[in-house]
C-alpha cells in the first residue's frame, strides 16, 4: 500500500515536471547559444594575441586570421630583454609585495580598532576614512605629485620615499587602499563573537596580543577576500605610477605595456609587443585558473556587503 | 584601573597613528589642496602660484573640450550601467534559472562563469592595448580582417570620430559584464528555490520568472551593480588614454574628464587649470553618490 502510493507520488512528480518542461519551452539549445557566444567573444581576442605573438612582423601585418609559418619564439626574448618587460615585471612584484602586505597590516589594526574600541572621535575617524571611497583620485593627481616630490627633499629617509622610487609609490598605494580596506575590514571584525578575545584578556594577554593572536586568525575570510583585491587592483594600477615614476627603469608592468603601444614610431617592434602582451596576461591566467573561486568571491564580496 | 585605561589608549594610538598619518599626508592633503590650487593660476614646475579666485571655472565654463569631455561621460553613465547590466542580468538568470526545469542552473554554468569573470583580472592597460590591436584598421586587424575578406569596408573603430566612442563603449562591457554575472548569480542563489517553483506551478513562463520574481529579489544587487558601474563611467581613463588615438581622439571624439584633467596636469602643466577641472568631476562624482544613495531608498523586499 504504502508503495503504492510513494510510486504514484513519483508518477504525478515527474509528470509535473515534464509538464512544466514542456511550457518553458525548449530554450536549453538557445541558452547554449548564447552562452558560447559570449565565451568566444571573451576567448578569441585573447588566443589571437597568443597567436599573433609567435608571428613576424610580416605575418602580423599580413591577413589578421593567418597562421604563422614557424613559431617564433624569439618574439619573447626581445619583449623580455629589449621592450624590458621582465624588468617592469619584476618591478610590479616589488611595489605590490610590499604595498599589499603594508595595505594590510595597517589597514587591519586601523579597521580592528575602528570596529571594536570605542572612543572619543572614533566616527569621525571612521568617516575620513570611508569618504576616500567617493572621491576620484583625479582631483588629487596634482598636489600627490608634489607631496610625493616634496617627500623626496626630507633629510635621510628622503631620496627612498621622494618621486621615482618604488617605496614612495608603495606608500601611495597603502594610503589609497585604505578607505576600501578599512571599510570593509571594520564590518567583517564587527560580526566576529567578542567572548573568545575577552577571556584571553582576563588570562592577562595584552590589546595587542589579542590582536594578532586571536583576532586576526578569526577573520582570515575576510582578510583572504580584500588581500586579493588589493592585489589585483594594485598590480592593475596605471595611474598613480603614471604620475609618480618617470624613470624608465623604476616603471611598472602596465606603464611598459602602454608604452609599447603608444611610443609610435617605424622602428616599433610589433611582434614583441605581442609577446609583451601574452607575458602580461598569461601570469594572470595561470593564477586566475588556480585561485578562480578565492578570486571571485575576493572582488564580488565587497559589493555584497 | 587607571594603568588599564592608560594602556587601552596607548593601544589605540598606536594601531592608528599609521594608518592615520599616511592617510592625511597622501589622501586627504592633496585633495583639501587641489581645491585651493583651483583657484589659482598655476602653471609649470617652477613657477609660483598666484590667487587668481574663481577665473579658472569661468574659463572651463567655455572650455569646449572639457564639456565634450563631460558629455561622453554622461553618455557612459547612461549607458555602460544599461548596457552591462542587462546582458549580466540575462546570462545570470540563464546560468541559474535557465535549466530544464527552469529552476535550475544549466549545464557548465560554473564554466562560462570562469570564463565571463576573466577580462576583470586583467589591467585596464593591457585591456587596452589589446584592443588597439583587435580595432586595427586594416586586414590586420582582428575585426576587420574578416570583414574585409567578406568583401566589405574596413571599419575604422578608433580613427572614424563616429565611431570611436562606442568602440571604447564596448570594451568597458566586454570586460565589466563577467563581474556583474558573478554578483548577480551570487544573489540568485541566496533565493530560495522554492520560489521559483511556486512561481511555476502557478503557471508561470521563463519571461514572467524573470520579471516578476528574478528581478524584484534582486532588485538591491542592482542598484548596487548601478552605482559601482556609474562610478566606473566617471572615472574612465586609462582604456581612453591607452587606446585611443591622441589620447582621447580623433579629434577629441573619444576624450573624458579624467584625461583632460591628466593632459591638462602633466603635459601642458597647467596645475591651476586641472585642479579646477578637478573640482568639476569631484561634484559630478559626489552628485552622482548622492542622487544613486537618495534613489536607491526603496521598499526592500524580505525573503
Amino acid at each position: 500500500m504504502t508503495t503504492m502510493i510513494s510510486w504514484t507520488a513519483a508518477t504525478s512528480r515527474k509528470i509535473a515536471r515534464a509538464e512544466r518542461r514542456r511550457r518553458l519551452g525548449p530554450l536549453g539549445l538557445l541558452t547554449h547559444l548564447a552562452l558560447l557566444i559570449w565565451t568566444l567573444l571573451v576567448i578569441i581576442p585573447i588566443l589571437w594575441t597568443f597567436l599573433a605573438s609567435v608571428k613576424s612582423e610580416d605575418e602580423i601585418f599580413g591577413d589578421a586570421w593567418s597562421l604563422p609559418a614557424t613559431l617564433r619564439w624569439d618574439n619573447f626574448a626581445r619583449a623580455w630583454e629589449q621592450a624590458h618587460i621582465g624588468q617592469y615585471m619584476l618591478n610590479s612584484v616589488i611595489v605590490v609585495a610590499f604595498s599589499t602586505f603594508g595595505t594590510m597590516l595597517i589597514g587591519s589594526m586601523a579597521a580592528y580598532v575602528l570596529a571594536r574600541y570605542p572612543f572619543r572621535g572614533n566616527r569621525a575617524v571612521y568617516l575620513l576614512f570611508v569618504s576616500g571611497l567617493a572621491f576620484p583620485v583625479y582631483l588629487a593627481l596634482t598636489p600627490l605629485f608634489f607631496v610625493v616630490q616634496n617627500m623626496g627633499t626630507i633629510p635621510v629617509i628622503g631620496p627612498f620615499i621622494g618621486l621615482n622610487t618604488h617605496a614612495g609609490v608603495v606608500l601611495v598605494y597603502i594610503a589609497y587602499s585604505m578607505p576600501f580596506t578599512i571599510f570593509f575590514l571594520s564590518a567583517f571584525f564587527r560580526t566576529l563573537p567578542t567572548a573568545v578575545g575577552e577571556a584571553a584578556m582576563v588570562d592577562g594577554a595584552s590589546h595587542t596580543r589579542v590582536f594578532f593572536q586571536i583576532m586576526l586568525p578569526m577573520a582570515k575570510p575576510g582578510i583572504i577576500s580584500i588581500t586579493i583585491f588589493n592585489i589585483l587592483g594594485q598590480w592593475n594600477q596605471y595611474q598613480l605610477p603614471l604620475i609618480l615614476l618617470q624613470e624608465r627603469d623604476k616603471w611598472v608592468l602596465t606603464m611598459g605595456i602602454a608604452d609599447i603601444s603608444t611610443a609610435a614610431g617605424y622602428d616599433q617592434d610589433w611582434s614583441a609587443l605581442f609577446a609583451a602582451l601574452t607575458l602580461a596576461i598569461l601570469p594572470m591566467l595561470v593564477v586566475y585558473t588556480v585561485f578562480q573561486r578565492q578570486i571571485q568571491s575576493g572582488l564580488t564580496s565587497g559589493a555584497l556587503k | 584601573m587607571l594603568f588599564h585605561r592608560y594602556r587601552r589608549g596607548l593601544f589605540i594610538t598606536s594601531f592608528l597613528a599609521a594608518p592615520v598619518i599616511l592617510y592625511l599626508v597622501y589622501v586627504i592633503a592633496p585633495y583639501a589642496q587641489a581645491f585651493y590650487i583651483a583657484m589659482t593660476d598655476w602653471r609649470g614646475v617652477t613657477a609660483t602660484p598666484r590667487f587668481i579666485g574663481l577665473e579658472n571655472f569661468v574659463r572651463l565654463f567655455h572650455d569646449s573640450v572639457f564639456w565634450k569631455a563631460v558629455t561622453h561621460n554622461a553618455a557612459l553613465l547612461v549607458l555602460l550601467p544599461l548596457i552591462t547590466i542587462v546582458i549580466a542580468l540575462f546570462f545570470a538568470f540563464l546560468l541559474n534559472v535557465g535549466g530544464p526545469q527552469g529552476v535550475t542552473g544549466i549545464r557548465g554554468s560554473k564554466f562560462y562563469r570562469v570564463v565571463f569573470f576573466f577580462p576583470q583580472v586583467l589591467a585596464v592597460a593591457v585591456v587596452a592595448v589589446l584592443f588597439q590591436q583587435v580595432y586595427r584598421p586594416d586586414a590586420s586587424g582582428m575585426l576587420n580582417g574578416p570583414l574585409m575578406a567578406l568583401g566589405l569596408n574596413p571599419v575604422g573603430f578608433l580613427s572614424d570620430t563616429d565611431v570611436a566612442f562606442w568602440s571604447v563603449l564596448a570594451v568597458m562591457v566586454w570586460q565589466a559584464v563577467g563581474f556583474y554575472v558573478v554578483l548577480f548569480s551570487a544573489g540568485l542563489a541566496s533565493i530560495p528555490k522554492d520560489m521559483f517553483e511556486a512561481a511555476q506551478i502557478d503557471g508561470a513562463g521563463r519571461v514572467s520568472l524573470f520579471f516578476r520574481i528574478t528581478l524584484p529579489l534582486l532588485w538591491d544587487t542592482v542598484q548596487v551593480a548601478w552605482v559601482y558601474l556609474g562610478i566606473l563611467a566617471l572615472d574612465v581613463f586609462a582604456i581612453v588614454w591607452v587606446m585611443t588615438l591622441q589620447h582621447g581622439g580623433p579629434d577629441r571624439s573619444t576624450t573624458v574628464m579624467a584625461a583632460e584633467i591628466y593632459r591638462n596636469a602633466f603635459e601642458h602643466f597647467r596645475f591651476g587649470y586641472a585642479s579646477a577641472l578637478g573640482v568639476v568631476m569631484f561634484f559630478f562624482t559626489v552628485g552622482f553618490a548622492i542622487l544613486s544613495l537618495r534613489l536607491s531608498r526603496r521598499e526592500r523586499i524580505e525573503y
